[in-house]
């Protein structure tokens, strides 16, 4: 449907006052259109659409495409109902809704096997969408040793589905040069991370989510030109710490809350390190962009990396890194939240509980839909919850 | 001589009594402290367990007996209070209510697993199978089995991206044999995984036969009744003689009926494909208001992914036993997961194949793998068939999100729509 794109210039952005470049790059965030992409195919790029959780985006990026991650949107539903069962959550009738009404224009789309919904995905893009569909199977059973050639292997065969669509035949030094920009951006966007941990007044969790939630939708050297530019300005603020608790938010890997809820959870306590969006910051090092680049990334994937209640590793057990990650940030509690309808999360939420209780650290448990709009209540069982800790 | 007397019905009979035993072996497994294997229909990997002489458990077909039993609200409730949502699988509830009671179930009682081994045929299976490595502190194996990548299928053997997958699948394999040898203390006995993997041969040709069948006219049997016996001996004793038997037993019987135009009821009206999964909980209920006004389920998609891929016929190869292992599960899980993820075309041939009158969609609340697209599905075949069609969602395990009186009306008028379809055709070809 949409749209005459409306230009998001990256260079007048990044020369604004720190407010107003996060005004502008909440706007453009929170805009269901997606003037950016719509500028890219404008441009004659190509786009490459991928489902949460995880997806090398460098492999679009050394194509010359837009990778952008299909994350949802809260708008409303017209086509997209129509094609789904009833007890879904919200993120896969949305991310269809805005597929197939136009306002995100796409060449290809790759989903994962997270769970059990969104592996249905390709099946039903390639129902309802002219541009080639497909799953991408990483690795299930990370600690084999076999998965290291196996998810080399996968990567090349995206990489040559890619570069059918793209046109173009993609070089290893177009691939170190995609990972060297890419490491850029985990760099950037872990030195966000770690403002939130060690002066989190200084950067409230949804202005910390636009900032790093604006990598699903720029050319990843415009986010790395964005973050560059707001980064040394933020640590430049002059708040001064409050009297609120420290607190770590899980339940954000895959279905995204409304930024306004996570401005609500900021007026409470500053939320010094989540999984929001956990994809764009799923490696959690450098890759290496001397050898090859396809196995280097599947290293990454395989040995450098976060955890999500969609991914099991038995060095990684998620409700021990839940502690590890509440010890890292020195947080007091934990808010367990999940979207309404997403099983891996719902399932993961027992186990996180189960190990906190062990723990003795208290938890708010909770759950949230991207279009939902009202937060009082919420609000008000959040603070109570903050009370009974100050007050213990 | 054999007489109709003798061998009609004898599958449904036999099978029902091949289940109560092979429960009760497990109840007295858990009275001597015998430990199992925690598995999944869809990539048991019962050939490489049996090798070792395991016991297997399979949780959803334990919980789908709960339901069956109404008793599955009381498990859900349980697993709830423990802090399970409503939203989440019905059969994984059931499962860890069982294993908070110490393995109790309406048929017995469990042993406790030594071993979870999950597949990625469904994601709920490694998040369920993490309930018990959790809970009992076990290894967890996930047998990663790559499926099909697009609508088109998966890459043939012989191919590449084939041999990608399947070296993966073989790597996998022999680390799950060296687990199996940690925990047992035994070498892998070759000459007993040939065995195995013989009689699984047998029972998949068997199986694959069984199903052909029933494109008889009239159908020898209610895919959705007598299947589910079927599916039940076809996973619970895979890879034994018995199951061999019992299935060979089975195509003569079925081959009888066919012989002697023997039909699972006497008055076939429609014939109907049921796609999705059982109501289990008014499960004889929920057949007798298609079969009591002449629909007979002649094919289900349930018979095909939760056969674990069984109905290709697969024959593994017992000169190389390993690297056929690899090649079978890869092929029978990735058809097993193209019936629930990519199964336009085959439906459509289905329709064609088994003659059918009319589509059943049935998604449920607590199988996302199996429902989420079964809209754009029943749509799809819309277009590519002039058949009729039904939509209804319940569930296979919460009788709160089952409403009898809606189903019936629905089901009442999806006949009305065959009838007036059938005579809609007919008098145009007349």
């Amino acid at each position: 449907m949409s749209a005459t794109a409306t230009a998001f210039d990256v260079a007048a952005v990044a020369a604004l006052p720190l407010d107003a470049a996060l005004g502008a790059c909440r706007d453009l965030l929170e805009d269901p259109e997606f003037p950016t992409v719509h500028a890219w195919k404008e441009s004659g790029g190509k786009v490459l659409g991928h489902f949460q959780v995880y997806f090398p985006e460098e492999l679009a990026h050394a194509a010359g495409m837009l990778p952008v991650k299909v994350r949802g949107a809260p708008v409303e539903m017209r086509l997209a109902d129509s094609h789904f069962g009833s007890y879904l959550c919200s993120i896969l009738r949305s991310s269809l809704e805005v597929c197939l009404d136009g306002r995100l224009p796409l060449d290809m789309f790759v989903t994962h096997p997270i769970c059990d919904a969104a592996r249905n995905l390709a099946g039903v893009w390639s129902r309802n969408l002219p541009y080639p569909s497909q799953i991408l199977y990483l690795p299930q059973n990370v600690n084999s040793a076999g998965s290291a050639g196996y998810l080399r292997d996968e990567y090349a065969r995206v990489l040559g589905d890619i570069e059918a669509v793209a046109g173009r035949t993609v070089t290893e030094a177009d691939l170190r040069h995609s990972i060297t920009v890419f490491n850029e951006n985990r760099r950037l966007l872990r030195e966000v991370y770690a403002i939130k941990r060690e002066t989190p007044w200084l950067l409230p969790v949804d202005q910390a989510y636009v900032m790093m939630a604006l990598g699903a939708v720029l050319r990843r050297e415009d986010h790395n030109t964005l973050l560059n530019a707001m980064i040394p300005q933020i640590r430049q603020r002059t708040d001064k710490s409050q009297d609120k608790i420290r607190i770590v938010l899980e339940g954000g890997f895959c279905e995204q809350p409304p930024l306004d809820l996570l401005a609500v959870i900021g007026q409470s306590c500053y939320v010094v390190d989540d999984d929001l969006l956990i994809g764009l910051r799923f490696l959690v090092r450098d890759v290496d962009d001397t050898g090859d680049p396809l196995a280097a990334l599947a290293d990454a994937y395989l040995n450098g990396s976060s955890y999500s209640p969609v991914q099991h590793d038995t060095r990684k057990p998620k409700e021990q890194m839940l502690l590890d990650r509440l010890h890292g940030a020195n947080a007091q509690a934990a808010i367990l939240a999940a979207a309404k309808m997403c099983e891996p999360g719902l399932d993961e939420q027992v186990a996180y509980t189960k190990a906190l209780d062990e723990a003795q650290i208290p938890y708010f448990i909770t759950e949230f839909e991207e279009k939902m709009s009202g937060f009082d209540q919420m609000q008000l069982q959040l603070e109570t919850f903050i009370e009974s800790i100050l007050f213990d | 001589m054999i007489t109709e007397q003798d061998i009609v019905g004898r599958g449904a009979v036999e099978g029902a009594k091949l289940m109560r035993d092979w429960f009760a072996r497990l109840d007295v497994a858990a009275e001597r402290k015998e430990t199992a294997a925690y598995v999944f229909v869809m990539g048991s990997l019962a050939e490489v367990l049996r090798a070792f002489d395991m016991h297997l458990v399979f949780p959803e077909i334990n919980s789908l007996q709960t339901a069956v039993r109404h008793v599955a609200h009381e498990y859900l409730g349980m697993a709830e209070e423990y802090g399970y949502s409503p939203d989440v699988c019905g059969y994984v509830k059931a499962d860890v209510a069982m294993q908070l009671q110490g393995g109790k179930h309406s048929m017995g009682r469990l042993p406790k697993p030594a071993l979870a081994l999950a597949t990625n045929a469904c994601n709920t299976y490694v998040k369920w199978a993490e309930f018990w490595e959790r809970y009992y502190k076990i290894p967890m194996v996930t047998l990663d089995i790559p499926g099909s990548r697009t609508a088109a299928g998966g890459a043939p053997p012989g191919t590449d991206a084939f041999e990608s997958d399947r070296r993966y699948l073989e790597i996998q394999l022999r680390e799950l044999i060296t687990e199996c040898e940690r925990l047992t203390g035994t070498t892998l006995n070759m000459d007993r995984l040939r065995e195995v993997l013989n009689y699984t041969n047998r029972m998949a040709a068997a199986w694959k036969r069984v199903l052909e069948l029933n494109q008889s006219r009239p159908a020898m049997f209610n895919a959705l009744v007598d299947g589910t016996i079927y599916l039940g001996v076809l996973n619970a004793l895979r890879g034994t003689k018995e199951g061999a038997e019992y299935f060979e037993r089975l195509v003569e019987e079925m081959e009888y009926k066919a012989a002697h135009g023997l039909g699972t009821i006497q008055d076939e009206k429609y014939r109907l494909l049921f796609v999705g999964v059982p109501c289990y909980p008014i499960f004889r209920r929920f057949h007798e208001m298609f079969a009591d006004q002449g629909g007979v389920f002649v094919a289900s998609s349930y018979l095909w992914f939760a056969a674990g891929g069984l109905d290709l016929g697969f024959q593994y190869d017992l000169e190389r036993p390993i690297e056929s292992l690899a090649e079978g599960v890869l092929v029978g899980v990735r058809h097993a997961g193209d019936a629930m993820l990519f199964h336009d075309q085959s439906l459509i041939e289905q329709v064609d194949q088994f003659e059918a009158d009319g589509v059943v969609y049935h998604p449920v609340k607590s199988c996302r793998t199996v429902s989420t697209s079964l809209a754009g599905s029943r749509k799809a075949l819309m277009k590519a068939r002039d058949v009729q069609c039904l939509f209804i969602e319940s569930d296979m395990m919460d009788r709160r999100v089952v409403s009898e009186a809606q189903l019936k009306n629905r089901i009442d008028a999806f006949f009305e729509g065959l009838s007036s379809h059938r005579l809609r055709t007919t008098s145009a070809t007349a």
